[in-house]
C-alpha cells in the first residue's frame, strides 16, 4: 500500500528541485558556468594541440614528400653523396633518389629549398614534383635548367612573387637569382617549400659533394632494414617518416601534456564548485529531504533527484563549454599559433573538430557535476529524518573531534607519487600526486579550520561582531569546510603554477646573466657563415679586444629525436667562462676530445661525466663528457666542444656566431658598424648584431610568450575560484536569514550584524588563503622538482613569488569580506521579526 | 627508324616528369639546328664497334630491340626493348656536380603476348652518372639501374631488362653485317638537311635466352631487329607522327620504310630501303613509300583510332612491291602517360613472307607540342 504515497513523494521532489531551480536560477547557472569554463578550457587547449600536431605533420610529411624510409644527414654537414649508388643497390630498395635540403629566405619567405633529381623524386616522393606554367617562357629549353625554381603556392605568395619572376634565394651563405618556372601542386596549402634541379643545388650553394637526404622507395622494407644499416656513411641516420614526426611529437609533448593537465585541473576546480553549490543547495533543503523521506521516499530517491539535477547542470555546463572551447581554440589559434606561443610549430594550424575528444571532454564534465552532486547528497540521505527535520544546522557536532586521518594518507600517497620516476617520459605519477594533494588538503580543510580558529574562540573577545563570527565559523567546521575546498584547491593550484613559472623565468633570468657575457653578439642568418679570413678581419676591428667565434649546427643522435645543437666555441681563454657548469667537471684521458654536456642532453641520453659517447660527427673521432652546463635555451639538448677540435675532425672552419669583448672605452653600437663594415658585401645583410641587453629581453620575451598561456589558465583558476567564494559564501549567508533575525532579537544591531558577516567572510577568506598557500607550496615543488625535470629536463631552484602570494591572499579576504556583506544586506533587509516567523 | 622518340615520348616523358611541357628534342622544331650541338651532315662512315657505343655530343640517341620469340611449347611473342640517350644541354658551363643533368638515359620495354591479348611494358629513367646509368663510348654498354644492353667481344648483345609482370634476358646474335640507311648512314626526315639523324639497323637477329613471367622462366628463341641512331634535330615542324616498319624478309632481306605524318594527315616525308639477300641495297626516295590503311582498331581505353593493318608500297628496281601488314593482335597500343609516356601503339606484326615491327605515333594526340 506504500505505492500511493511514494508516487507521491516523488511528486513532491520533482515540485521542490523545480522550485529550487526557478527560485535560484542564478546560482543553477553558475555552478553549470564553472563547469563550462573546464570543460571549454581542457577540449580549446586539446583541439589546439591536436590542430599543432596535424600542421607540423604534414608540414614534415610534405618536405619528405613521403617516401617510405629516407638516409637523413645527422647535421647540416650533410654525408658523402658517394654513399648514393651503395644505398640505391642496396637489397629491398627499389628506388633512391638523392635530395640537398638548405633552409632558404627569398623576398622575406623563408623557405625549404630542396634540390632533387626530378626522375628519381618522380618514382619515390612525386609529390615534391614540379609542374611547369605553360607560357611564351615555357616554349624554350627550361628542362634542368641551374636557375630554374618550383615553389609551393605558399611560399610563392610570400615572396610575393609569380611564375616567370627571377627571385634572389639566400641560402647556405649564398644569394642566388632563380627563375620561377613552376609550382608544386602536389604540395598542401601552407607548405613552404621550394625545388631546384640537384646539381644547382650543390653547385650554387656550395654543397658540392655532399647530400642531406637519400628518400628510398622499398621494394622489400624487412630486407632494406636489415642491409641498410651497414651502408650508412658517415653522418647519416635511418628515418622514417613516423620517426620524422615523432621528433616534433617528443620535444612538444610534455608541454601540450602539462597544458592539458592544467586544463583539467580547471575541469577539477569546476567539480569542487558543483560539490560547493550543491552541498548548501542540499544543506537548505535538508528538512524538505527528510519531510519526503517521511513521506515514503526512499533513500536512494534523494540521491538520484540530486544526481538528476547534477546531470542537467553537467549537461549544460559541458555543452556550452564545448561550443566555447571550439571558439577558443579557433582565436587562440589566430592570436598564438598553434603551439600556444611555446615556439614548437612553425606556420598556421588549422583547426580540425575532433569527436572523440569531445565526447571526452563531456563525459569528464558531466562526471565532475556528478560527482560534486551525489557526495553532499549521500550525506543528506544519510541523515535521520526525524533529527533533520527538526534543525537545519550543520550536521556536524561542533564537539566532535574532527578526523584527520584521511587527509594525512592522501597527502602521504601524495607524496610517495612525485617521487615515482616518469611513464614514457611523461610525469604521470607528477600530476597523480599533485591530484592526491590537492585531495588530502581539502580532506583536511575542516581540521586546520579548527586548528586556526581554535585558539581564537577560546580567548574572550570583547568585540560582539568578532566573537559571533568567530564562534559561528568554529562551531560549523562543515559549512566552513564546504566554503572552502573550492578556495583552497584553486589557491593551491594558483600559487604553485606562479611559484613554479617565477622560479624558472628567475632562473632563466640568472642563466642568461651569466651567459650573455660578452658585449656585442654577431650571428649569420640563413646558413651564411664567417670564413677564416673575415674572421681574421672581424677580430682585427677597433675597439674588439677579444673575439670568440663558434659554430652552432643541429646534429640528429636519434631519428626519432629532435636534433640536439653542436655547438663548437673556443673552450680555453675568456669565452670559457660562458658555460653554467652543474657538478665538477671531470678530467678528459688524451686523445679523446672533451664533450660539454647540456643538462637536458644528459637526461635525453643518459650521458654522465666521464662516459665515452659517440656524436655522428665526421670520422671517428672519441668524445668523452667532461662535464654537465646549464642551458635553458635548447629543450632538445646541446653538446659543447672546442672550436679547435671541431675543425680537426670536420674540416669545417666556418663560424656562424662570434662574441666580442670590447675594449675599455669603445662604444658598441660604433664597433657593430665597424664589424659589419669589415664584413664581405654579400654577407652584410645576412648578419644580425645584438647586445646582451637586447638578447637577454627577446629570450624573457619569449619565455613570457610560451607561458602566456599558462598565465591565462591561471587567471581563469583564480577567477573560478573566487566565483565560488563568492557563491558559496552569498547562499550560505542568505540561508541564514533567521539567524538573522533571532541575533536582532537579542539586540545585535545590523551595523553589527554587517561587520560580523564581514569579519566571517575575511576570516574564511584568510583560512582558505593561508591553506591554499600551503598546499601551493608542496604542489609548486612537485612541480619543480618532478613535473618540470621529467618534462623539459629543467631543473631550477625555487623562487617565491611574494608579491603573488600576498597578492592572493588580500585578493581573496577582500572578496570574502566584501561577498558576505553584500549578501548579508539581502539576509538583514527584511524585518527582523518576519524573518524569525519565517517557516515552511 | 623509330624517330617516335625524337619527339613523342622523351617530349612525354619529361613532361610527366613535370620537367619541361617544352621538351628536350622540341627546339628541334625550331627553324634553326640547336645551339652547340653537332649537326648532322652526309658524307661519314661508321666505323665498328665505335659506332655501337654513344655519341654523347649529340643531342638524342638510341638502341632500339623489337622482334618476335617463339616458347618452346610454338607460341609466339613480341618483344621490345629501347634505351635512349638525351644530351638536354650543350655549350654550358662545365658542371662542376656529379648530378649535373649532361645526360639522361631513358628505357623502355614491352612484350605482346597473342595468347592474352595483352602488352606488358615497363620503364626505366635516370640522370647518368655515380655508375647507375650511363652509355659506354665506344662499344655498346647501355645501363639504366638493373636494366642492361651491352655487346660482347663477340659481337653478340646481351639484354637484360626486369620490368612488371615479365624479365627479359635475351642474347641477340649479328647475322648480317650492319645495313647503313639513308645515305650511307645520313637518314634525312624532312624538307631541310639538318633534319636528319645517324641511323643504322642490325636485321635478322638470332635471338636466345628467356622470357620469366609469374616467376616462370621460359626459354625462348627468335629473330630481331635493332635500330641505332643519333641526331641533334630531325623533326621537322608540323608533324604530327609517323609510321614505321622493319621487317625480316624469310628470304634474308630486310626492309625498313617510313613516313611522317603533317598535322593535316598527310605525308610530308618518307623513306626507307631494301636489302636484299645478295646484300644489294635499293633506298627510297619520299615518293618511293606509300602506307595505305587496311583495317582500323579503335583503343577503348585511350580513344585512339589505329590504322593496324597497312599495305606498304614501295617502288624498286623490278617494280612496285607490296607489303600487308598484318598484327599479331590489335590491342598492342601502350598508353604509358602515367609513367612519363606517349600514347603509341607498337606492334608486332606479320608479312606475306617476313615477320616484323609496326609503329605508329601521333593518333592519340599530335605528337607536336
Amino acid at each position: 500500500m506504500a505505492e500511493p504515497g511514494v508516487v507521491s513523494a516523488r511528486l513532491a521532489l520533482g515540485w521542490l528541485i523545480a522550485g529550487e531551480w526557478r527560485a535560484h536560477p542564478a546560482r543553477f547557472l553558475l555552478t553549470a558556468l564553472a563547469i563550462a569554463v573546464g570543460v571549454a578550457l581542457g577540449f580549446a587547449v586539446h583541439l589546439i594541440n591536436g590542430s599543432a600536431l596535424a600542421s607540423f605533420d604534414g608540414a614534415v610529411r610534405g618536405v619528405n614528400g613521403a617516401a617510405d624510409l629516407a638516409v637523413r644527414a645527422t647535421s647540416p654537414l650533410g654525408f658523402d653523396e658517394r654513399a648514393y649508388p651503395r644505398l640505391s643497390l642496396a637489397p629491398g630498395v627499389a628506388d633512391a633518389s638523392p635530395v640537398v635540403s638548405l633552409p632558404a629566405q627569398a623576398n622575406g619567405a623563408r623557405f625549404t629549398l630542396l634540390g632533387l633529381d626530378a626522375i628519381r623524386a618522380a618514382a619515390v616522393t612525386p609529390s615534391l614534383i614540379g609542374a611547369q606554367a605553360r607560357g611564351p617562357d615555357a616554349s624554350t629549353d627550361a628542362l634542368f635548367d641551374d636557375d630554374g625554381l618550383f615553389l609551393s603556392r605558399t611560399t610563392l605568395a610570400a615572396a610575393h612573387a609569380k611564375t616567370g619572376d627571377t627571385i634572389t634565394v639566400a641560402a647556405n651563405g649564398r644569394r642566388v637569382r632563380l627563375r620561377i618556372i613552376g609550382l608544386l601542386p602536389a604540395v598542401a596549402e601552407g607548405q613552404a617549400i621550394g625545388v631546384i634541379d640537384i646539381a644547382a643545388a650543390q653547385e650554387s650553394f656550395g654543397r658540392l659533394g655532399r647530400l642531406d637526404r637519400l628518400d628510398l622507395r622499398l621494394a622489400d622494407a624487412a630486407a632494406a632494414r636489415a642491409a641498410l644499416p651497414d651502408l650508412l656513411p658517415a653522418g647519416s641516420v635511418i628515418a622514417s617518416p613516423d620517426t620524422v614526426a615523432q621528433q616534433g611529437e617528443s620535444l612538444s609533448r610534455a608541454y601540450r601534456v602539462n597544458l592539458d593537465m592544467l586544463a583539467l585541473v580547471a575541469l577539477l576546480t569546476g567539480g569542487f564548485l558543483v560539490y560547493s553549490a550543491q552541498s548548501l543547495s542540499v544543506a537548505r533543503r535538508l528538512r524538505a529531504f527528510a519531510l519526503l523521506r517521511t513521506l515514503g521516499l526512499p533513500r536512494s530517491g534523494i540521491v538520484t533527484a540530486v544526481a538528476v539535477e547534477g546531470l542537467a547542470i553537467g549537461l549544460v555546463g559541458a555543452g556550452v563549454g564545448l561550443a566555447a572551447g571550439y571558439g577558443l581554440a579557433s582565436v587562440a589559434l589566430r592570436w598564438f599559433g598553434g603551439d600556444l606561443g611555446g615556439g614548437y610549430f612553425r606556420g598556421d594550424a588549422g583547426l580540425a573538430f575532433q569527436p572523440l575528444a569531445a565526447a571526452g571532454f563531456l563525459g569528464l564534465g558531466l562526471a565532475a557535476a556528478l560527482l560534486g552532486s551525489i557526495l553532499p547528497a549521500r550525506a543528506a540521505a544519510r541523515a535521520a529524518p526525524a533529527a533533520a527535520l527538526k534543525a537545519s544546522g550543520d550536521p556536524v557536532d561542533p564537539r566532535a573531534r574532527v578526523p584527520w586521518k584521511p587527509a594525512v594518507a592522501l597527502l602521504a600517497a601524495g607524496g610517495v607519487a612525485a617521487l615515482l620516476p616518469p611513464i614514457a617520459a611523461l610525469p604521470l605519477f607528477g600530476f597523480a600526486g599533485i591530484a592526491l594533494l590537492l585531495a588530502g588538503g581539502i580532506a583536511g580543510m575542516p581540521w586546520l579550520a579548527r586548528r586556526l580558529l581554535g585558539p581564537w574562540a577560546r580567548r574572550n573577545i570583547a568585540s560582539v561582531p568578532r566573537l559571533l563570527a568567530i564562534r559561528h565559523l568554529h562551531g560549523a567546521p562543515g559549512a566552513a569546510a564546504t566554503a572552502l575546498c573550492g578556495m583552497v584547491a584553486s589557491t593551491a593550484l594558483m600559487i604553485a603554477m606562479a611559484t613554479m613559472v617565477t622560479s624558472f623565468r628567475g632562473a632563466v633570468d640568472e642563466w642568461l646573466g651569466e651567459v650573455l657575457a660578452a658585449d656585442l653578439y654577431l650571428r649569420a642568418e640563413g646558413g651564411a657563415g664567417f670564413d677564416p679570413a673575415t674572421q681574421a678581419r672581424l677580430a682585427a676591428t677597433p675597439g674588439v679586444s677579444a673575439l670568440a667565434f663558434s659554430r652552432q649546427l643541429p646534429l640528429t643522435i636519434r631519428a626519432d629525436r629532435a636534433p640536439l645543437t653542436l655547438i663548437a666555441r673556443p673552450l680555453t681563454g675568456p669565452s670559457a667562462r660562458l658555460l653554467v657548469p652543474v657538478g665538477r667537471p671531470i678530467a678528459v684521458p688524451p686523445g679523446a676530445i672533451a664533450v660539454w654536456v647540456s643538462e637536458p642532453a644528459q637526461r635525453l641520453y643518459g650521458w654522465n661525466p666521464g662516459e665515452a659517447i659517440r656524436l655522428p660527427v665526421a670520422g671517428n673521432a672519441r668524445f668523452v663528457v667532461a662535464g654537465i652546463w646549464r642551458d635553458y635555451a635548447r629543450q632538445a639538448g646541446a653538446v659543447v666542444i672546442d672550436a679547435a677540435a671541431y675543425t680537426r675532425i670536420t674540416g669545417d672552419a666556418t663560424r656562424d656566431e662570434a662574441a666580442a669583448t670590447l675594449a675599455p672605452g669603445a662604444r658598441a653600437d660604433a664597433v657593430g658598424r665597424g664589424m659589419r663594415a669589415r664584413l664581405p658585401a654579400g654577407l652584410r645583410d645576412a648578419v644580425s648584431l645584438a647586445e646582451p641587453s637586447t638578447l637577454r629581453s627577446f629570450a624573457l620575451d619569449l619565455f613570457d610568450r610560451s607561458f602566456a598561456v599558462t598565465y591565462l589558465l591561471e587567471a581563469v583558476a583564480i577567477l573560478v575560484g573566487l566565483a565560488g567564494v563568492a557563491a558559496t559564501i552569498s547562499a550560505q549567508t542568505v540561508a541564514r536569514s533567521r539567524e538573522f533575525g533571532m541575533l536582532r532579537h537579542l539586540g545585535v544591531s545590523k551595523r553589527q550584524l554587517t561587520a560580523m558577516l564581514a569579519q566571517e567572510g575575511a576570516l574564511l577568506g584568510l583560512v582558505g588563503a593561508v591553506a591554499g598557500v600551503l598546499l601551493g607550496g608542496v604542489v609548486s615543488q612537485v612541480l619543480i622538482h618532478v613535473v618540470n625535470p621529467q618534462s623539459f629536463n629543467f631543473t631550477m631552484e625555487t623562487r617565491v613569488p611574494v608579491g603573488t602570494v600576498l597578492g592572493v591572499i588580500a585578493a581573496l579576504v577582500a572578496a570574502a569580506a566584501a561577498t558576505a556583506v553584500i549578501a548579508g544586506r539581502r539576509a538583514t533587509a527584511a524585518d527582523a521579526v518576519l524573518a524569525v516567523r519565517e517557516d515552511w | 627508324m623509330p624517330l617516335f622518340l625524337t619527339a613523342a615520348r622523351l617530349t612525354a616523358a619529361l613532361a610527366a616528369l613535370s620537367l619541361a611541357a617544352a621538351p628536350v628534342v622540341a627546339a628541334a622544331q625550331a627553324t634553326a639546328a640547336p645551339r652547340g650541338y653537332p649537326v648532322v651532315r652526309p658524307g661519314i662512315a661508321f666505323r665498328f664497334p665505335a659506332d655501337h657505343g654513344a655519341h654523347p655530343a649529340y643531342r638524342t640517341e638510341w638502341w632500339y630491340a623489337t622482334g618476335w620469340l617463339r616458347t618452346a611449347d610454338g607460341h609466339d611473342l613480341g618483344f621490345q626493348i629501347t634505351f635512349f640517350r638525351v644530351r638536354p644541354k650543350a655549350g654550358a658551363t662545365p658542371a662542376r656536380s656529379r648530378f649535373a643533368p649532361t645526360q639522361l638515359m631513358f628505357a623502355h620495354a614491352a612484350l605482346s603476348d597473342p595468347a592474352t591479348g595483352r602488352l606488358l611494358h615497363g620503364e626505366r629513367a635516370a640522370r647518368a652518372g655515380f655508375g647507375l646509368a650511363g652509355a659506354r663510348i665506344g662499344d655498346a654498354d647501355v645501363t639504366i639501374r638493373d636494366w642492361r644492353l651491352r655487346r660482347l667481344p663477340d659481337g653478340r648483345f646481351v639484354v637484360r631488362a626486369a620490368a612488371p609482370g615479365f624479365t627479359l634476358d635475351l642474347t641477340l646474335r649479328p647475322t648480317q653485317p650492319p645495313l647503313a640507311q639513308g645515305l650511307n648512314g645520313y637518314s634525312r626526315k624532312g624538307a631541310r638537311p639538318a633534319e636528319a639523324s645517324y641511323y643504322y639497323s642490325l636485321p635478322h637477329l638470332a635471338v636466345t635466352g628467356a622470357v620469366t613471367r609469374q616467376g616462370r622462366r621460359a626459354p625462348v628463341t627468335g629473330q630481331a631487329w635493332l635500330d641505332r641512331e643519333w641526331s641533334s634535330d630531325y623533326l621537322a615542324p608540323g608533324a604530327a607522327g609517323w609510321d614505321w616498319t622493319g621487317l625480316n624478309l624469310d628470304d634474308g632481306g630486310a626492309l625498313m620504310a617510313f613516313r611522317i605524318r603533317g598535322k593535316d594527315g598527310r605525308t610530308m616525308w618518307a623513306g626507307g630501303s631494301l636489302r636484299h639477300p645478295d646484300g644489294t641495297i635499293e633506298r627510297f626516295t619520299p615518293a618511293d613509300v606509300h602506307f595505305r590503311p587496311l583495317g582500323w582498331w579503335t583503343s577503348r581505353a585511350t580513344g585512339a583510332r589505329y590504322p593496324v593493318a597497312q599495305e606498304l608500297s614501295v617502288r624498286l628496281r623490278a617494280g612496285i612491291r607490296r607489303f600487308r601488314l598484318t598484327p599479331l593482335f590489335a590491342a598492342q597500343e601502350l598508353d604509358a602517360r602515367g609513367s612519363g609516356l606517349p600514347v603509341y601503339w607498337e606492334g608486332a606484326v606479320r608479312t606475306q613472307g617476313g615477320r616484323g615491327y609496326l609503329e605508329l605515333t601521333g593518333y592519340q594526340a599530335p605528337l607536336a607540342m
